[in-house]
Order: structure tokens, then sequence, then C-alpha cells
């Protein structure tokens, strides 16, 4: 076992780092850059069950330190993700995969997850009650205890994998929400999701995004995902995947201090393809300056 | 794709905002004229997605229009600075398809990638012929450049303070063709569409994520399905083509 080994609900990672759903697509395009199989793992773009378009262009904005997105959820449904994506994907990626789920009703959630629980490749299913740009779902089931135990409990029904929750930061207490997940039989919780924000154009006097308002992610957001991440890792018991501007080796080992088990790196390979790979590479220097021996000792260190 | 750091050679201003730089260092993800690079500047997130407009030996050269900080931050920079830049990226425009007697329709900075294509056409013996569109005399830029490269070179102004008066679509009549490739806005771009008579190949603009296919961030409807303009454009057929108003 390396220095850098993990557990998260019961699988070994190789280490920590995990892209995050929606910044990662479904591997293709960063196998083609380097050997994705360096990754602990990675969580593939949030799969509904029909196919999505997703919203009107444009999608991502410009902002200090950080982008605001919009696409909503588009993705080729979960037939596809099972026929087409996931044979695609066990040719460049031997490890199990994060499964990123999104529904708009309590089935569909259902339905998802029971689809994917029967793919060996699937490691985990992470439940994506935090999406801020659909309506009528997503986020509206994150927002709530009683309505996010509601999924937990039937996601849970239907699967044998670990359940980790995607938790949203746009509430006023998020411990309320991921305890309602643990009692609902949660076995992780992952968050940040992104922060609702907007742009306008202050030539045009108009939205930047066609939805108007999307989700803040980026280097900006990192310390509120990190106060997010202690707060909720001091609350529960269940492992605690934590995200939200993650950029640097750095930002990891903060994260894992703060109390997460793992953690997720989003928008930065958007704007860096090889960030993930670098972190990874750099981690064992870092932990030497830090008088680290392995990295599962700081998870919680700071608690 | 690539990602290298170049080093600017050149930065000089070709019209009032439209900059010409030159780039030393590794070109060699680039395949295909049409496609384009996504650089990285100081204080800004995303990076700034801009065409190819020519390629030497380990020399890349792009022309930008100055529309916001990123542009603007370009602008400034001198011979010497070092950039951090994605290259390689979109699928690039199909010299297979020219015929005999291509038509490429430029408008203002879409012009550039259609450089580097007329100097891979013309090479294989093909009679290229250039229409290309700007506003006033001010902002015309390689005329002479497309010229010199033996391309009939036609160029248009919307207020006719040179060469014709109007735009692209008001100079094609007499002009014989097999197949058309357009760069430009997107209301040029849709008369084109209506004005031209064969096959052609569109390059889009989009405001982009990533640029490589990861974000979803730049995706349109096409007939053929949902594309990323990023990845399976920024070069579409014109027959797969679904105007979204």
């Amino acid at each position: 076992m390396g220095r850098l080994n993990v557990d998260l609900c019961g699988i070994e990672l190789d280490n920590p780092v995990i892209p995050s759903s929606g910044t990662f697509g479904y591997g293709h395009e960063f196998a083609k850059i380097y050997d994705i199989n360096c990754l602990g793992t990675f969580s593939f773009k949030g799969t509904t069950k029909e196919e999505r378009f997703g919203n009107p262009t444009p999608r991502v904005a410009e902002s200090p330190s950080g982008c605001v997105n919009a696409v909503g959820l588009q993705n080729p449904g979960v037939d596809k993700v099972i026929n087409e994506e996931l044979p695609k994907l066990k040719e460049c990626f031997h490890k199990p995969v994060i499964a990123n789920v999104s529904g708009f009703s309590l089935d569909e959630y259902v339905y998802v997850c029971e689809r994917l629980d029967k793919e060996d490749q699937v490691g985990w299913l992470e439940v994506n009650i935090s999406c801020p740009n659909v309506h009528g779902g997503g986020m509206s089931f994150g927002t709530d205890p009683k309505a996010a135990a509601l999924v937990t409990k039937a996601v849970k029904g239907v699967t044998t994998k670990p359940v980790i929750m995607k938790l949203s930061p746009n509430v006023t207490d998020i411990t309320e929400i991921a305890k309602a997940c643990e009692d609902s039989g949660a076995d992780g919780v992952s968050l940040i999701n992104t922060i609702m924000a907007m742009r306008i154009d202050i030539k045009s006097r108009r939205p930047v995004l066609g939805n108007v308002t999307g989700g803040l992610s980026g280097k900006a957001v990192f310390p509120v995902a990190l106060r997010m991440v202690y707060q909720t890792a001091k609350a529960v018991k269940i492992p605690v995947v934590g995200l939200g501007g993650v950029s640097s080796a750095e930002d990891v080992i903060e994260m894992m201090m703060a109390g997460a088990s793992a953690v997720q790196v989003g928008a930065a390979n958007l704007i860096d393809p090889f960030v993930c790979k670098n972190i990874i590479e750099d981690l064992p220097e870092l932990m030497d300056r830090l008088g680290i021996k392995n990295i599962k000792d700081i998870i919680g260190a700071a608690l | 794709m690539e990602q290298v750091l170049l080093k600017v050679i050149e930065n000089k201003a070709l019209a009032p905002t439209v900059f010409r730089m030159k780039l030393e260092g590794s070109t060699k993800a680039i395949t295909a004229p049409g496609q384009f690079v996504n650089i990285k500047l100081d204080g800004l997130y995303l990076r700034r997605p801009i065409s190819v407009c020519d390629l030497e030996k380990n020399v890349l050269t792009i022309i930008y229009k100055v529309v916001g900080e990123g542009t603007e931050q370009m602008s400034k920079m001198k011979a010497g600075a070092v950039l951090d830049v994605l290259t390689g990226l979109g699928n690039g425009y199909d010299t297979a398809l020219s015929g005999d007697r291509p038509l490429l329709l430029g408008g203002g900075v879409g012009v550039p990638p259609l450089y580097l294509l007329a100097k891979k056409l013309l090479p294989e013996g093909k009679k290229v012929t250039a229409v290309l569109g700007f506003n006033t005399k001010d902002e015309v830029f390689y005329e002479n450049e497309f010229k010199a490269l033996g391309a009939v070179t036609i160029i248009t102004t919307a207020d006719g303070s040179y060469g014709k008066r109007g735009f692209v679509t008001d100079a094609l009549d007499g002009i014989g063709y097999t197949h058309f490739y357009t760069c430009g806005p997107e209301p040029m771009l849709k008369a084109v569409y209506r004005a031209t008579k064969t096959s052609g190949q569109f390059s889009f603009e989009r405001r982009m994520g990533c640029g490589f296919g990861a974000c979803m961030g730049c995706s349109c409807k096409t007939i053929t399905g949902y594309k990323r303009i990023c990845k399976e454009g920024p070069v579409l057929m014109k027959e797969e083509i679904l105007w979204e108003d």
C-alpha cells in the first residue's frame, strides 16, 4: 500500500485525487493526453434517464478567480452511457469509476441508479441533489433535509454500491442536509456543488449566461468549500469528499485537514487539463516537506 | 492537443483594434487550417480561444481583435513574453472537399483562419478566390498577403470606403466555385448560408469553458445531433447546421 492510499466508502483508492463530475466528461478527452489510471478515480458527467441538451449558450462566463457555468446537465442519457460510454471507458480506465446521477423526480433517481448499479465498472453512485442550473429537480432535492432523506433512502433501496450524496452550498446549514443523508443510509457525502451566481454584460445590459443564473466554481470558492467541508466533517461520521476550487497539492492537503477523506478537482481541469496528474505527482514531495508520512493520517487533522 | 509554452516574437497592430501576434515554440499538434489555440492569461481564469492564421516552422501566427479584458491584455504584450497555450484544438477545415475552385469568405477577424487554408489549397493546384469583408477601409488587413499567396482576392467594405461596397455576399455574382469555406460573425454566416449554391464549411465562434470537449460549455444542436463547437467544431458542414433562431 502506498502513502497516498485512502479508503472511500470501503473501496481503496491509490490516491485521493478525483476529477469531479462535469469537468471530465466520460474521461476520453483526458485519456488522449495522459494515462488517467494515475487518478484515484473520477466522477463521470451527470447522467439522467433521457438524453438532455441542457441550457442555451452562452453557458460559461469569466469571473474573478473562477467561472460561472450553467451547462444544465447535458448528457446522452443512461442507456447510451451504459451501452457506449462505459465500454469506451473500459479501454482507457481500469479502476472503478464514480457514476454521477441526476434526476428531476424521485423515480428518475431510482431508475438511473438501478441501471448503473448493474455495471461492474461503477464503484460508487454519486447522487447529485445540488445542480443549480436546472428547474424542477436537482437542487430542489438538496435544499430540504426531508427531500434529501427521501432521495437517499430510495436510492439505497436499489443498490448495493456505496452511495455518496452530492450536496449544495446554497443552503443555510449544509450540516442539516448532510445529517439527513447520513441518517437515511448514505455511505458518504460530497461537497460543495457550485454556488449560485450570475454575470451581466454591461455593454448589452443583459445577463451573460443563456440561463441567466449559473454556478460559481474555481479558486474563488475554495475557502467557502473548505469551511463547509470542515463543518460537515464535524457533524457526520460518514466519509466526506471535499471539492470546490481545489487546484493544487496544497489545496488537497488543506481539504483533507478539514476532514475530507478524498478530494475532487473540478473547474481547474478545464483550464489546465493536466492539473490532476500534476497534483498527484506533487503530493509526495509536499508531504515530505510537511512531515506527513501517509496522507490518510491528516484526514480531519484540523478538526 | 498539446500544452506548450510559446514565446511572443511579434505583436503588432494591423488595424486600429486588430493585432497580429507571432508565437514561437512547438506547433506540432496543429494539423488542419481552421483549428484554434486556447491561451492562458494573467489574472483571468478561463483561457481565450483564438484561431490559427498561419504556421511556419515553429512559428504560429494569430490575428485577434481587442474586444474585452483578455484581448486587451494580449495587445499590450511585448516580444519575449511567454504564454501557456493549448494548441491543436478543434476539427478544422477539410481541404479534401474543396474541388478545383474553392471560394473563401471571411469577415473581419474571421479572415485569419482562411489564410492558412488558402496556403494549403493553392499548392495543391486549386484556383482559390478569397472574398474578404470589413466594415471600413481602416479595418482592412491581409489583402496583400492573400494576393501574395496567389489567391484571387476581392475586398468588400460595408460603407464602401474601399473595394466593393457591401457584404461578402454582395460580391458573389460571376464567381464560379466548387465548394466554399467561411468564417465571420454569425449574421454574415447566415447570409452566406442563404447566398451560396454549393456545399461548404462554416467556422463558428462561441464562448467556451475548456476548449477541448470536457465541459459541454459550447454545445450546439445540428441535424446530425448535438456537437461541441470546440471539439466536433468549430467547423460544421452546411448540410448539418441548424440555426438557433
